[in-house]
């Protein structure tokens, strides 16, 4: 099979089997006439009624902003905090175990203190919650892709004359930034997951306030289309995160692929 | 040029101490090709890395030009052994070679100049945009090379740069460094396992003994200046040098009381 041929048919069978499955479900839902489960056609005239876009500025753009901030703010501390850590053996024998505890925490365990720490349901304690739980992907890649970096590297940019900044900005960030990415990606997952959990619990809009107030009211068609949504949401961030990754590390899928590591 | 004083490094404490360096004393000549041969395991990377001020020797100093090396001195560059691990994999050829030239006060126009002339000296023009993953073995030591000479040292320190390339590559990197020597009028101190290398490029040729290493011999090398892989090296006195410093190391291996000092001195 030519390599032409073969990419041809992986993205048809990408395409090709969702397509089945929905087609199933429209069949079974129809057959079935079930309140719990609609058919296939109500969910997407839902969807449609909904998303496109009556509701969309109004629930879709504060989930999506949340989401950004949380992640973009994680990202950076996560970072920042990393290089220091990835560098100081000092550094991680006092810091480590603090995070190791946080980390573990259940999302809602918190959920109840934000509100009151943060004296309100409102963007600033969702992003703050969204933040606080995608720091630690991010944080703990940072720290490993630090730890790392080759000591021949440093030892390179040292014999050149290359202050600690320098090196940092040089050999640490570019050398630990496929880690990092690692990170990120996680923490981008995690950050559509802890934005359904505040807005459910804690919100007066949002993608996740349509959830609850569906659920309270029984309606099932917008229930499945906020579900729908919210998949789609994750799948789409992942997928530009990866285009993003492809473009910005281009240099280490080659170093791969040559160094067979 | 260069001169090493009564330079010792012993690693960790009391019983557990392992002895790497002993006493070292030597000098480099400017302009001088200096050979440095040992048993392996005697410390020659060690020793490197105490004159590159990469590490702080545990006794004795290390002079440049008069001045006491404390860090990594400004007219001095390194050429690892491990060019794979030594290069940038996320930079091309041009950057890496400009890597010691970003935060050094060379005019912009300059550094583009530097990094052009360099990789010309070591013919990989053709390739200034490719990565350094793109390139052979050979050819990744030659960037390492031209990086060196980009940064403009007066002395170039080489740590076994030609031990993982094959056989007739390295002869090629060999007359190679001989030709930019020459072209930029720069001192070296070679550390080499390959005791052909080091007679076949040298000046002279520093014999080490095992660890806790002193210098055993320093072998003058009277060979005419221009050194030629064939010509050079059917010469008699070539092959009686040559059997002189393998004799010397051969003589401090079979005397070597023990294996490698726990790992510790890698060569």
């Amino acid at each position: 099979m030519s390599r032409r041929t073969y990419s041809t048919l992986a993205v048809a069978a990408e395409i090709a089997v969702p397509v089945a499955i929905l087609l199933l479900w429209q069949a079974w839902t129809v057959h079935a006439d079930s309140q719990y489960f609609p058919r296939l056609s109500t969910i997407l005239v839902e969807f449609k009624d909904m998303w496109l876009f009556s509701q969309f500025h109004e629930h879709v753009v504060p989930s999506l902003v949340r989401i950004l901030l949380g992640f973009g703010i994680a990202a950076v501390l996560g970072i920042a905090l990393g290089i220091p850590l990835g560098l100081s053996r000092w550094g991680r024998l006092l810091a480590m175990p603090h995070i190791e505890f946080w980390r573990n925490m259940p999302p809602p365990a918190l959920l109840p203190i934000s509100v009151l720490l943060l004296h309100s349901i409102g963007d600033v304690q969702k992003v703050a919650f969204i933040a606080f739980f995608c720091l630690f992907p991010v944080l703990l890649n940072t720290i490993d892709g630090v730890r790392g970096i080759d000591p021949t590297l440093v030892d390179t940019a040292r014999s050149y004359g290359l202050g600690r900044l320098a090196r940092i900005r040089r050999i640490v960030l570019p050398g630990a930034a496929p880690q990092i990415s690692a990170g990120m990606r996680t923490s981008l997952s995690l950050a559509v997951i802890i934005m359904v959990v505040a807005e459910y619990f804690s919100s007066t809009n949002g993608v996740g306030y349509v959830l609850l107030i569906s659920k309270n009211t029984f309606e099932f068609a917008p229930m499945w289309a906020a579900i729908v949504l919210i998949g789609l949401l994750g799948y789409l961030l992942n997928l530009l995160f990866i285009l993003a990754e492809k473009r910005f590390l281009a240099w280490h899928r080659g170093w791969r692929a040559a160094t067979g590591s | 040029m260069l001169e090493i004083k009564g330079l010792g490094k012993t690693y960790g404490e009391g019983a557990k101490a392992t002895h790497a360096i002993g006493d070292v004393s030597l000098t480099v000549e400017a302009g001088e090709f200096a050979c440095v041969v040992g048993p392996s395991g005697c410390g020659k990377t060690t020793l490197l890395k105490c004159v590159a001020g990469l590490m702080k020797p545990s006794r004795g100093e290390v002079l440049l030009r008069g001045k006491r090396v404390t860090g990594p001195p400004d007219e001095l560059a390194l050429v690892f052994q491990e060019y794979s691990r030594s290069l940038l994999p996320w930079a091309s050829v041009r950057n890496n070679v400009l890597l010691p030239l970003r935060h050094k006060s060379v005019p912009g126009g300059d550094k583009k100049r530097l990094v052009e002339e360099s990789l010309d000296a070591v013919g990989l023009t053709r390739f200034i945009d490719h990565y350094p993953w793109q390139l052979s073995g050979g050819m990744q030591q030659r960037v390492a090379i031209a990086r060196a000479l980009a940064y403009q040292p007066s002395m170039l320190l080489m740590d076994e740069p030609f031990a993982s390339v094959d056989a007739q590559t390295r002869g090629d990197l060999e007359d190679l460094i001989l030709r930019v020597r020459d072209e930029y009028g720069i001192t070296i101190l070679f550390v080499t396992h390959d005791i052909d290398e080091s007679v076949y490029l040298g000046d002279r040729v520093i014999v080490l003994t095992h660890a806790p290493t002193h210098v055993k011999e320093i072998v003058g090398v009277p060979l005419p200046r221009q050194r030629d892989q064939l010509a050079t090296k059917e010469l008699p006195e070539f092959a009686h040098l040559r059997a002189h410093v393998y004799r010397l190391i051969k003589r401090e291996q079979e005397a070597t009381p023990e294996p490698d000092p726990a790992g510790l001195v890698s060569v």
